[in-house]
């Protein structure tokens, strides 16, 4: 570049006697725009003007290139102000506030979003296909724990001969009321009519070789499975003991009819093996994972409880206790009453051999709440099973 | 800091009339309340604090020449159409650094300002050519030129300054290197 600047230099100096004409002219036009000729000058300048194309292109370029230095001088000014406002902020300490907001998570995503994206769908993917294979999406779930009290399946079949003959013995011998074993599975079943019916669930006496039923002041009958439902998981026992004699009529009736959430009801069973009393409320219309089979109360329940009767403030009987879900505490299941009136209809008439009539008459309604157990207690049985 | 500045944020017509009357006050409220943004804006997307002063100036230079030129109407928020020229001249940038990477992280709404952006990039070229024009021009045409066309200095001024026995000479001076600097300006591509 300055070679160049040189050659024009000294082309220039070449044209020195020429370019003195265009000093003139240059002169002329200045002193035209900046309005410093005589009227008459001025005529004589715009006739020129006029006259000469190449006097004319010579005025308006001027005009241009001068205001063009203008404007740039303007621009210059301007820079020069702007930063000197830009020297006085702080962009440093500005820049960290700013780099704080994106953080790295952030900014993670934005540089990744679509890897991360495709990641975490192979992710989900893979998870799901996991889930499948092994069963866990499957309603088989572990954390529905039925509530029997279960002892080592092992430990029963070593026993059953054992308890057979001592059984057989004590029959036989003594013809004993009081027979004082304690069941492998132990649950809790409850009165259906007065000439004992008892209702329980299928999973209490499933695979059972012998069922003993003890009421509450310790006396033990023998039972016997007369049907079954498993997909209800009850089952209906018939006390088959010379022993027994009638209960009475049942004081509580069967609801036909869904109840009504946030309904105060109990339960009175045999977990653990003593009686005991359990208050609570009916909380969902729907079991477990909104299975219609069963309502969901909150009743502290345990083990042994399974099979125990579901009754509400006025003593209708309206569920039968069947499990609970270990993840939510205080949350039991309960098969709806509806369904074990199903299940005494399907009972084929020839397994009957005496009448089951249900009571329609409800004695506990207008009693408080512990003469409803005194009476109550009578009717609901712990059901050993060996 | 930043955030006394928001909280006195200039509005838009404050700007409009302190830009009109050249209110030094006025300018550097605009500059200091709009930087922060345009500053997230450069660094979200490729750029360091230098870029954003580049970019954020070139677009109150527009502003203030559209404003200067009676041309701006307050039709939009004057912060969108900051946020809007810089995103323009940025993807300019962007694109002519090959760093563009077909997307830009927005965070305000923008208007198409295409237009502005070019006007604006016409003009600049014009100014980088005076500039070389009066670097090759060299001394001492360049100081004479720049006193008498940009700062207005007189004749007698600029005699005294370089210390021409008479205004005649200096005068001569003048016009030859005006002769020059047009014809370096008019022989750049």
């Amino acid at each position: 570049m300055p070679a160049k600047a040189e050659e024009i230099i000294f082309s220039a100096e070449i044209k020195e006697s020429t370019e003195m004409s265009e000093n003139q002219l240059l002169e002329s036009i200045e002193r035209y725009f900046n309005g410093e000729m005589t009227a008459e000058e001025r005529t004589q300048f715009e006739l020129l003007r006029k006259k000469d194309a190449n006097v004319d292109s010579k005025v308006v370029e001027h005009k241009l290139f001068i205001g063009l230095i203008k404007q740039y001088g303007e621009r210059i000014e301007l820079e020069k102000r702007l930063d000197a406002i830009h020297n006085e902020i702080d962009v440093h300490s500005l820049k960290e506030e700013l780099l704080i907001k994106p953080n790295w998570i952030v900014n993670m995503w934005r540089h990744h979003h679509s890897k991360i994206s495709v990641a975490a769908s192979i992710a989900i993917f893979a998870a799901l296909t996991t889930l499948f294979f092994t069963g866990k999406l499957s309603n088989h779930d572990s954390t529905f724990v039925e509530l029997v009290q279960k002892v080592d399946r092992l430990s029963t079949q070593t026993h059953q001969l054992d308890l057979k003959t001592n059984t057989l013995a004590k029959q036989g011998v003594t013809k004993s009321n009081k027979i004082e074993n304690p069941g492998n599975f132990r649950g809790t079943g409850f009165a259906l009519s007065s000439n004992g019916y008892i209702a329980t669930n299928y999973h209490v006496v499933k695979d059972a070789d012998s069922i003993y039923v003890q009421n509450a002041v310790g006396e033990s009958f023998h039972a016997k499975v007369i049907y079954t439902e498993p997909g209800y998981d009850l089952a209906i026992l018939q006390i088959n003991d010379p022993t027994f004699k009638d209960l009475g009529n049942v004081p509580y009736n069967f609801k036909r009819s869904v109840s009504d959430l946030g309904e105060n009801v109990y339960t009175f069973g045999f977990p653990g093996g003593e009686e005991v009393f359990g208050p609570g409320a009916l909380t969902a219309e729907t079991g477990y994972r909104g299975d219609t089979l069963n309502y969901q109360v909150s009743i502290p329940v345990d083990h042994g409880n399974s099979g125990g009767p579901l009754l509400d403030d006025k003593g209708n009987l309206i569920g039968v206790i069947r499990g609970l879900q270990t993840q939510v505490a205080g949350a039991a299941f309960a098969v709806k009453s509806a369904y074990l009136l199903k299940t005494i209809q399907n009972i084929p008439s020839d397994s009957l051999t005496k009448s089951l009539t249900l009571s329609t008459k409800n004695t506990l309604a207008g009693l408080s709440r512990t003469q409803q157990l005194k009476k109550l207690k009578n009717y609901v049985f712990m059901v050993k099973v060996y | 800091m930043n955030k006394d500045i928001k909280a006195s944020a200039p509005t838009d017509s404050e700007i409009v009339l302190g830009i009109l009357n050249n209110s030094e006050i006025v300018l550097k409220r605009l500059y200091t309340t709009y930087f922060p943004m345009i500053l997230q804006l450069i660094i979200n997307n490729n750029g360091n604090e230098d870029d954003a002063k580049d970019i954020y100036q070139e677009a109150i230079i527009v502003l203030y020449n559209k404003v200067k030129s009676g041309e701006f109407e307050l039709s939009s928020k004057l912060k969108t159409y900051i946020y809007s020229v810089c995103r323009r001249l940025w993807l300019k940038r962007l694109s002519q650094m090959n760093r563009y990477g077909g997307d830009i992280r927005d965070f305000e709404e923008y208007l198409p300002v295409d237009d502005e952006v070019e006007t604006h990039n016409d003009r600049d070229i014009q100014f980088n050519k005076m500039e070389a024009a009066l670097q090759l021009l060299g001394e001492p045409c360049k100081t004479i030129m720049e006193d008498f066309y940009i700062h207005n200095r007189s004749m007698q001024e600029i005699c005294e300054r370089f210390g021409y026995t008479n205004a005649d000479n200096a005068k001569t001076q003048k016009y030859k290197c005006l002769q020059r600097l047009k014809k370096l300006f008019f022989q750049q591509k």
